[in-house]
């Protein structure tokens, strides 16, 4: 019976470590999109105003707030890795302690 | 197993290409939060596929399956069949699929599924049009919207799908909003109970700041006036006869103040404002005469 | 032990599903498959078929939640026919690129329009590209054996690709037969658990199938689909060699009836091949060397076989139950006028829509091929002279 011209390359296994493969579309790994570049303004929070509600946090899309109302990391925080600047948390916070600021780098439009 | 390159606080990494203020990525992170791990979702092409991953790549930790899009609720009742012959019908389903392909495509496998009573969760993110593939109109749509299959205005207003869904009289079913995350958070644990019973369907407004042409930032404030006049009522239908409003509205804003905020809506003439209006208030008038 | 049962098509289609123990059944009624959406629900119902029916809204639906349930780990059984075999087009396309070894029963008729419930392979011809294998069933017994033969091979590690066993719609599917059907203790002995050798769903090993594929992926992914359609023939023969073993009944990817030394054979798919061997027989005895070479496994397409068997053939012809317009020859002729570059192979036409492949229609195309009278163009063997004046218009 004739195989078909092999173009490819059969994958190496051995003994020890026989590597399975998948056929077809999966995704097997979990990676997140850097999407803190996307920022044109970021949240500045005025944290001597702040009530520690909580609400800026439960109405991020991203959820990349933590509130941390005691301890060592008292504050407001926000990973800037992916934090997109969209500016809800300062729509939506009771206070209006949250002002959106140029990211540093954006420029003047 | 999933290779774990990143991480994030809950089942969805923090960093999704989805749109700056993007409503869905709200409720989506609140609906997997409620659910868990336990849980097989299903995903049509559309906005949600973004969750779903490209290549080898994906941004949610849980168990799925990207659909067609118009039987995700076929491949959710075939999942939830499947496990249940295994002993496993603790697994939830879910069906995470936009208004595209649920009002309109979807509906018929939706009916199917509903009627045969299978204990899947769909859930409906509307954020009113075909929007992953450039805003054209869909059955969501809202009379006298711009998308870019109607540019003078949709001359018609949207279907009622909860009505249609309330018809199946599944155990389950409500409208909810990101405008309100607390009763959304309710809601999706409400239909998760459902889900032992038979099925359960839920209705989310999404904003979606790209398509209505509001600021990233207004997203939330856009949602809430969706609710504060009327327009998007927030109740729920147990076995398609016991309604219920969720959040009660006793002095709705006029629609004018929700429209707006919204480019969509800019070329609303004071005629057509006065008709969407009269529907609101019609369409709310009929709902208040089904409630318990 | 096997017993001998009168069944038909259907059948014996749904005593095969039933063997292979499917977990979960999505099957959507159609002209001439409903009784084997029927016998499933029966065999549910009396408890001899450990199953969830589900009563599907659509043949789209019907395949989505085959894949899903089979996605879990379980058999997911479905069958279809004509129309529904198109509406389920694109589920197919899922079901074949994620390698989900589903093997239905696909019950022959043509496609629309003209509207017509009877017999013939456009349906499944028109779905030969997707990915599918396709195997064809001369008689009841062919459908049970080439079901249990399919499952195997479609759930082999090396293949993975799910397959269509087609039978032709009333001409087998409401025939009666005298078949042995298999007991399950030696099937399960030959078709063990389904066990899933790709992605599959379980929270506890959670993935994203299906997901959104790069174009520098996807060109690989359709190659690897092309390997195992490449190492199916060889999978396929060892199959049927171990159904040999295990029940006695001899198959192979074609089967060649009085081909040694024959000057003409005629190619054939499906029931139409009963006629032709009968047919050869009675030629045989009026001194004619006449063979028919029926086609089994459509999908892979056995080259190999053909040329073989054909090697000292002076004429073929084909008969293509299906028009394949546009092209100069039917689907099947075109494939084995490809395969025997330079042998003279004839294109036919004959039994569109459950007009009967009689003895005479393939006298009549033997005569052709013995007289040497073969051309470039198809033949349409059982057209009607008046075939454009059908219908007058009248004021």
């Amino acid at each position: 019976m004739k195989q078909m011209q092999l173009q490819h390359k059969e994958p190496a296994t051995d003994c020890k470590n026989t590597k399975r493969y998948y056929v077809g579309p999966v995704a097997t790994e979990f990676v997140a999109t850097k999407t803190g570049i996307w920022r044109t303004e970021r949240p500045d929070v005025a944290i001597e105003n702040c009530s520690f509600c909580g609400t800026c946090r439960k109405h991020c899309p991203t959820d990349v707030i933590i509130v941390e109302k005691d301890g060592d990391n008292r504050g407001v925080h926000f990973d800037w890795d992916y934090c997109k600047g969209c500016g809800i948390c300062a729509n939506v916070c009771p206070k209006k302690c949250i002002a959106m600021i140029p990211e540093a780098g954006a420029c003047d439009l | 197993m999933l290779t774990m390159k990143s991480e994030s606080k809950g089942l969805i990494a923090n960093g999704v290409s989805l749109c700056s203020g993007c409503g869905l990525e709200l409720a989506a992170r609140i609906i997997l939060d409620v659910l868990g791990t336990n849980t097989v979702i299903v995903i049509p092409p559309g906005c949600a596929a973004l969750f779903s991953g490209y290549g080898s790549e994906t941004v949610t930790k849980l168990a799925g399956f990207q659909g067609n899009l118009e039987n995700t609720a076929a491949y959710a009742s075939g999942i939830k069949a499947g496990f249940e012959m295994q002993g496993r019908g603790d697994i939830q389903v879910l069906g995470l699929a936009g208004d595209g392909a649920t009002v309109d495509i979807g509906l018929q496998s939706l009916s199917g599924a509903l009627e045969r009573g299978d204990k899947i969760l769909y859930i409906c993110y509307d954020n009113e049009a075909y929007m992953n593939t450039g805003i054209q109109s869909s059955g969501s749509t809202p009379l006298s919207a711009w998308t870019t299959t109607t540019p003078g205005g949709k001359p018609v207003y949207r279907k009622d799908m909860l009505g249609i869904v309330a018809a199946h009289k599944i155990p389950y079913a409500a409208s909810a909003s990101v405008g309100y995350v607390d009763d959304l958070r309710r809601k999706v644990e409400k239909a998760r109970t459902a889900t032992a019973t038979g099925p359960a369907y839920l209705h989310v407004h999404v904003p979606c700041p790209t398509g209505w042409g509001i600021k990233p930032a207004q997203a939330i404030e856009v949602a809430k006036l969706a609710v504060q006049s009327r327009y998007w009522p927030l109740y729920e239908v147990v076995d398609g006869e016991e309604y219920k409003l969720t959040v009660p509205v006793s002095k709705p804003k006029p629609v004018a103040e929700y429209l707006r905020l919204q480019k969509r809506f800019a070329g609303v003439n004071a005629q057509q404002l006065d008709v969407l209006q009269s529907a609101v208030d019609h369409e709310y008038a009929s709902l208040m005469k089904k409630m318990l | 032990m096997s017993s001998r049962i009168l069944t038909d098509g259907n059948g014996a289609a749904s005593l095969g599903l039933k063997l292979a123990r499917i977990r979960v059944v999505s099957a959507y009624p159609i002209t001439p498959q409903s009784p084997i959406s029927e016998k499933l629900a029966d065999y549910v119902v009396d408890g001899t078929l450990d199953a969830k029916y589900i009563r599907v809204e659509s043949e789209h639906s019907a395949m989505s939640c085959a894949i899903g349930a089979q996605l879990t780990g379980v058999r997911a059984g479905t069958a279809t026919s004509s129309v529904g075999l198109a509406l389920m087009h694109e589920v197919l396309g899922v079901a074949a690129g994620c390698r989900i070894p589903i093997v239905m029963p696909v019950v022959n008729r043509s496609l629309v329009s003209p509207w017509s419930l009877w017999c013939d392979h456009q349906d499944s011809m028109a779905e030969r590209d997707g990915g599918w294998m396709q195997l064809y069933a001369e008689s009841a017994q062919e459908v049970l054996d080439l079901i249990l033969i399919a499952y195997r091979t479609s759930e082999d590690a090396r293949i993975q690709l799910p397959t269509m066993v087609c039978l032709d719609g009333f001409f087998l599917s409401h025939m009666s037969d005298a078949i042995f059907l298999p007991d399950q203790d030696t099937v399960d002995s030959f078709l063990p658990p389904y066990v899933s050798h790709n992605f599959h769903l379980d929270p506890d090993d959670p993935m994203f199938i299906n997901d959104l594929t790069p174009t520098s992926e996807f060109t690989e992914m359709r190659y690897q689909q092309a390997v195992a359609f490449d190492k199916a023939p060889e999978v396929l023969a060892e199959v049927m060699a171990d159904f040999q073993k295990t029940f006695g009944r001899e198959y192979s990817l074609t089967e060649a009836y009085r081909c040694d030394d024959a000057e003409a054979v005629i190619v054939t798919l499906g029931s139409m091949s009963g006629t032709g061997k009968y047919t050869v027989d009675l030629l045989r005895e009026q001194g004619k060397r006449v063979g028919i070479l029926k086609i089994t496994s459509f999908r892979p397409f056995p080259a190999e076989q053909i040329k073989s068997a054909l090697a000292n053939v002076g004429t073929v012809g084909v008969i293509d139950r299906s028009a394949g317009f546009g092209a100069q020859v039917g689907p099947v002729a075109t494939e084995v006028r490809a395969t025997l570059r330079g042998k003279p192979v004839q294109g036919f036409i004959a039994g569109l829509a459950g007009r009967d492949i009689s003895p005479a229609v393939f006298k009549k195309a033997f005569t052709r091929l013995l007289d040497n009278e073969t051309t470039e163009h198809v033949e349409w063997l059982d057209l009607k002279e008046d075939a454009l004046t059908l219908r007058e218009v009248r004021s």
